[in-house]
């Protein structure tokens, strides 16, 4: 039905208002130091009364906001898949090498997810993969196995890593939502494009390129690395003929421009959410939209803590979706 | 209408099932669109109690086909004869003559009610965010009111010409 998620959209709308404008990011910008940063984000409702001015504190409740809002409008959180594949799948990544080095202290796992960390290491422990996801049953079995007895952490970041690229576009490709199959296309191939933008820096195989890309519509991945095993300048010829022209000459501009284009590539293609009335789409934008802010203004905040100038940060800074 | 048998009366039976096609389709036609823009104006309200008056007004404008329904339900059954004197003796053509008559605001009250309430629900949203706007997120689902008015009117205007 067209007009299902009616509620959920015009309250969407309404939380929409705070969300952090381009003239919002200029304001925390003009903030002379991080304490003035962070005054100002406790000043528009960030964080609550228990995380005080700690950043990292208020950056996690501020997380934890947006799944209360989504389970306080009722959505299966299966729609979200596609958002919570890359968390999910890097617990697996942290629980498996935690298990197979015993180095316990490194790894951070995320707990706003359907496995968190204490029962993700729990399963792996007991090597209980049929636990796991379908999508992720396989990779788990592979990467344990791989690192257990080559020790290679690279190869089981690999395998995970292209199995959660894997995941999201299966997961794309089965959504009734133009929304989720542009964003899950958009997710892998900007993924894609970043390995072979890594591959050509670091003159990887091109056996290792087609273990780590995800097959994607938008692109050809065999070409995409062949193009990577020719260099950076074969990455952005080729890119110039896809559609993903503006982030080859992100590339040709800096790292972090080129960075900056990834995500804002993902804001550009949920922009058209704020139009719509019903459908889910607008919800899943704002998420994705939420999650975009906190990132940037954890930028902002690293950036200022680190004594960064001005003009530094903003090279880094993401497109709002507002 | 004691002692009338149904058979004997066929025309009143149709300009009957005239009102309550009127009634009923207009009304369910309102009923869906003040329910969908109802759902926006609560989601809206949830966040921003203060938009309580605007967003009211907006979930209010796709009840007024229930309303147009009613009326020509009400001209209907006072030109029969069911409402302020005995029930008039009608020949079948006459009563089909009033039913075709109450079809235009039945089927186009349905048919507006419920995208008035989804135009509504779209102009919740743009009181969400552009509070200052309300004037022109009225226009937008007042557009959709035209057409009702167009069909109560000729409602009217056939079941007032039809000569018992």
């Amino acid at each position: 039905m067209s007009e299902q998620y009616t509620y959920a959209v015009a309250r969407i709308r309404a939380l929409e208002v705070s969300l952090f404008s381009k003239s919002g990011i200029d304001q925390l910008m003009a903030c002379q130091t991080y304490d003035q940063c962070l005054q100002l984000l406790a000043e528009k409702g960030w964080g609550d009364t228990e995380t005080g001015l700690n950043a990292e504190a208020m950056l996690s409740r501020e997380e934890e906001k947006i799944w209360e809002i989504v389970k306080e409008l009722h959505i299966p959180m299966e729609t979200f898949n596609v958002l919570s594949y890359p968390k999910l799948f890097h617990n697996l990544k942290a629980a498996i090498k935690e298990v197979c080095t015993e180095e316990m202290e490194r790894h951070i796992f995320y707990d706003d997810v359907s496995i968190p960390g204490d029962e993700m290491l729990a399963i792996v422990k007991e090597k209980e993969f049929d636990r796991l996801p379908k999508e992720m049953q396989e990779a788990a079995g592979e990467a344990y196995e791989s690192l257990l007895h080559t020790r290679d952490g690279q190869m089981c970041d690999v395998i995970i890593d292209r199995a959660a690229l894997e995941a999201i576009k299966k997961a794309g490709r089965e959504a009734k939502d133009a929304i989720i199959r542009d964003y899950a296309e958009s997710t892998v191939a900007v993924a894609d494009i970043k390995i072979a933008v890594r591959s050509a820096k670091t003159a990887k195989s091109l056996d290792f390129m087609n273990r780590a890309m995800a097959e994607c519509d938008s692109l050809s991945v065999s070409q995409l690395a062949k193009a990577a095993l020719g260099g950076m300048d074969a990455v952005r010829e080729y890119l110039q003929g896809t559609e993903y022209t503006e982030g080859a000459d992100a590339l040709a501009e800096s790292p972090s421009a080129f960075e900056r284009w990834c995500d804002n590539r993902i804001i550009q293609t949920i922009s058209p959410q704020k139009y719509k009335a019903f459908g889910i789409g607008p919800v899943v934008a704002y998420v994705i939209a939420r999650q975009n802010e906190i990132k940037t203004v954890r930028i902002i905040l690293s950036g200022k803590q680190n004594g960064l100038s001005d003009e530094s940060i903003r090279e880094r800074v993401r497109e709002m979706y507002v | 209408m004691e002692g009338i048998s149904i058979w004997s009366n066929l025309g009143l039976v149709y300009a009957l099932l005239g009102a309550a096609v009127a009634v009923f389709l207009a009304g369910a036609g309102s009923a869906i669109g003040v329910g969908i823009a109802g759902q926006a104006a609560a989601g809206v309200v949830t966040e921003d109690p203060s938009k309580f008056g605007q967003v009211l007004v907006m979930q209010l404008l796709p009840g007024t086909q229930g309303l147009y329904g009613l009326l020509i339900g009400f001209i209907t059954l006072s030109k029969v004869g069911i409402i302020g004197g005995g029930a008039a003796q009608l020949d079948p053509q006459t009563g089909l003559l009033i039913l075709a008559a109450c079809l235009p605001i039945g089927i186009v009250g349905l048919i507006s009610g419920k995208y008035q309430g989804m135009t509504s629900a779209a102009s919740i949203g743009i009181i969400a965010k552009r509070p200052d706007q309300f004037g022109k997120a009225m226009l937008f689902p007042a557009m959709v009111e035209t057409y009702a008015i167009l069909a109560l009117l000729i409602s009217f205007l056939a079941v007032s010409g039809v000569q018992v």
